[in-house]
């Protein structure tokens, strides 16, 4: 807390400075954007669906209900039955709660990883540099498709139990989408520490922490809240796929992706559509909603990136 | 000459030039081709000369910002290219740089109040408890108000964030503040304001300043004594009133010709250089100015003047005076 030792003590005038910072100034030109605030509002409504729906819903034992089989969207069952009598709102509800964790906790570690490694490639140079990004360049000139198909099978092949899978598709998706993050920090610090104000810290002679820690992340945390962002909608699509592909998390576990892959046969596509379009709506309108707000996001904290 | 505070002889900068594939360096860039300068405790120096002759190269090179090609600099007698990195950073606070742009000499980021203050804590120079206090001095002796501590730098017009890379610089106590054109981008009230306030500084607090600037009028205003560089070579330095009114280089000539004066009927002289000054990659042979000069003879495009005291303390670079 060494940065707040000047400031602390202006602690009554805190509440006006809040609303000048760069940040404060950020946040009240997202709200003018309407499409991210539909966006976030779409992602925030779906989140709370996810995790406080099933509260209320009297299906979440999962039982196997054979005189319920296949049956159509009804009063009882809002959006009808699976194969397995089981209530199909009940269960995309609790899919999404894998999906959104299996999301926001893969994002969270690509985040940490990218950022940690592309700040230390970045300021230090030379030959931590290259190794670390030759390493990313690796990663990256394999597909990550079939890269995440290599490790799913391999998961599969290992006979890892079902209930760690989720955890691994997690770290599976992190070290994919890493690279990325990394390449985009490094740039940014390559370009930050050639800036003026870097100049200035060095002529003040301040510590290698400092200049890193004071004046060189506080410049990427909006480049880094974007890329998290859209990030997010990224890893949602994959492990959707993965799961569709039975390589990812696999039942009796729900997710989006593995609920239609249960559907994926001429007769349910055809006569049972209440079966894969509630999962496949909500990956949809999730991974939409969340890049229109990262949209947003990017346009008000990192101008530059505009298309 | 031991108790100069800054001695700079024969600094050289080159900038190599890389081409082709294997990025070889091909040509180089003289930006400071043998510079020498001497600066006194309390003294100001000022250095002018025209875009892209050179003279922040010297500024910076001077704090080890970019490494030297061959030459010395000393500090107090420390040669400070050839300190190690943490002996470096001790010597930091003595030697401060004010910039030129004071929009991005400031990191958008961090509050005021800890820019000014961040290098005191890191150098040990004070505690957590005394930092507030001391900012808020250096604050108020650049002329800012107390309450403008907690804010960002976006919230400050341009001559009032080059008053906060003023207070950045003199928190340290610095014996030398290398001043890189720290008017330039401001407009001409404000820059009256910021020079006096240089020069107010400078009188309480002994500072020495090597004051880099393309604008003849401030530094007659500020300087104490001189140096016209021109394309990386020093062509004549010499005390403020004597260069002014002696002087005898052809170039400064020019220089001193294009100052505007506020007598609107007063006929002068004009001496207009024509053409742009040369590329620094590929200098004109013998004296670098011959290409530009109106008085050049054979004898300029072949033999390199020698840097040589024409009268005392007045040193010039030409082989016609």
């Amino acid at each position: 807390m060494r940065t707040n030792t000047v400031s602390a003590a202006a602690s009554p005038k805190r509440s006006r400075e809040r609303r000048s910072s760069l940040l404060g100034q950020s946040l009240r030109k997202l709200m003018h954007n309407k499409l991210a605030v539909a966006g976030f509002a779409v992602v925030v409504f779906m989140t709370l669906l996810c995790f406080i729906g099933p509260l209320f819903s009297p299906y979440t034992d999962n039982r196997i209900n054979m005189a319920m089989m296949n049956k159509a969207p009804s009063l009882k069952h809002w959006l009808g039955t699976d194969a397995l009598g089981r209530d199909i709102m009940t269960r995309v509800m609790q899919a999404g709660r894998i999906s959104l964790t299996v999301g926001l906790a893969s994002m969270l570690l690509s985040v940490f990883l990218g950022a940690l490694l592309g700040a230390i490639s970045g300021y230090y140079r030379g030959i931590t540099d290259q190794i670390i990004m030759r390493i990313a360049d690796l990663l990256m000139t394999v597909p990550n498709l079939p890269l995440l198909f290599i490790f799913g099978a391999m998961l599969s092949e290992w006979k890892v139990p079902t209930d760690y899978r989720m955890y691994l598709v997690m770290l599976m998706l992190s070290a994919v989408n890493w690279p990325g993050m990394a390449r985009m920090v490094r740039g940014q610090m390559l370009s930050l520490r050639e800036r003026e104000f870097m100049q200035a810290a060095e002529v003040l002679g301040l510590r290698s922490s400092r200049k890193l820690l004071h004046h060189l992340l506080p410049n990427i945390v909006p480049l880094l809240i974007v890329m998290a962002t859209l990030n997010i909608g990224g890893a949602i699509l994959s492990e959707s796929v993965l799961s569709f592909f039975g390589l990812g998390v696999m039942p009796p576990t729900p997710t989006w992706g593995n609920m239609i892959d249960a559907a994926n046969n001429m007769i349910d596509f055809q006569n049972h559509p209440w079966l894969w379009i509630p999962p496949g709506v909500s990956i949809f309108a999730i991974v939409i909603a969340i890049n229109i707000f990262g949209d947003g996001l990017r346009d008000v904290l990192d101008p530059k990136q505009k298309r | 000459m031991s108790e100069a505070l800054l001695e700079v002889s024969h600094l050289k900068k080159y900038f190599p030039v890389s081409q082709g594939l294997f990025g070889r360096s091909a040509a180089q860039v003289k930006a400071v081709d043998d510079i020498s300068l001497t600066l006194m405790p309390g003294e100001t120096f000022g250095l002018v000369g025209e875009s892209g002759s050179g003279k922040s190269t010297v500024g910076r090179t001077i704090l080890r910002l970019t490494d030297k090609t061959a030459g010395e600099v000393k500090f107090k007698g420390v040669d400070v290219h050839s300190l190690s990195p943490a002996e470096l950073r001790r010597l930091r606070p003595q030697m401060q740089l004010i910039f030129q742009d004071p929009y991005s000499a400031l990191n958008p980021r961090v509050r005021v109040g800890n820019a000014i203050g961040e290098a005191l804590l890191d150098h040990g120079l004070a505690t957590k408890s005394e930092v507030r206090g001391l900012v808020l001095e250096a604050l108020a002796a650049c002329g800012l108000s107390a309450y403008h501590i907690d804010r960002f730098p976006h919230e400050f017009s341009g001559g009032q964030r080059q008053r906060i890379g003023i207070a950045r610089a003199l928190i340290l106590n610095p014996d030398l503040i290398i001043a890189d054109e720290p008017v330039s981008a401001l407009d001409v009230s404000i820059q009256a304001q910021i020079i006096n306030l240089f020069s107010s500084l400078q009188r309480s607090k002994g500072l020495a300043y090597l004051f880099i600037s393309h604008d003849l009028s401030v530094v007659e205003h500020l300087c104490d004594r001189i140096g016209v560089m021109y394309l990386g070579s020093m062509v004549e330095t010499a005390s403020r009133d004597e260069l002014f009114k002696h002087p005898l280089h052809p170039y400064t000539k020019a220089l001193l010709s294009a100052v505007p004066v506020p007598i609107p009927k007063l006929k002068r002289e004009r001496i207009v250089l024509k053409g742009d000054i040369p590329s620094p990659v590929n200098p004109p042979s013998g004296c670098k100015f011959h290409t530009r000069c109106p008085l050049a003879v054979e004898r300029c495009k072949t033999e390199i003047p020698l840097f040589r005291e024409a009268g005392t303390g007045h040193f010039v670079a030409c082989h016609l005076v």
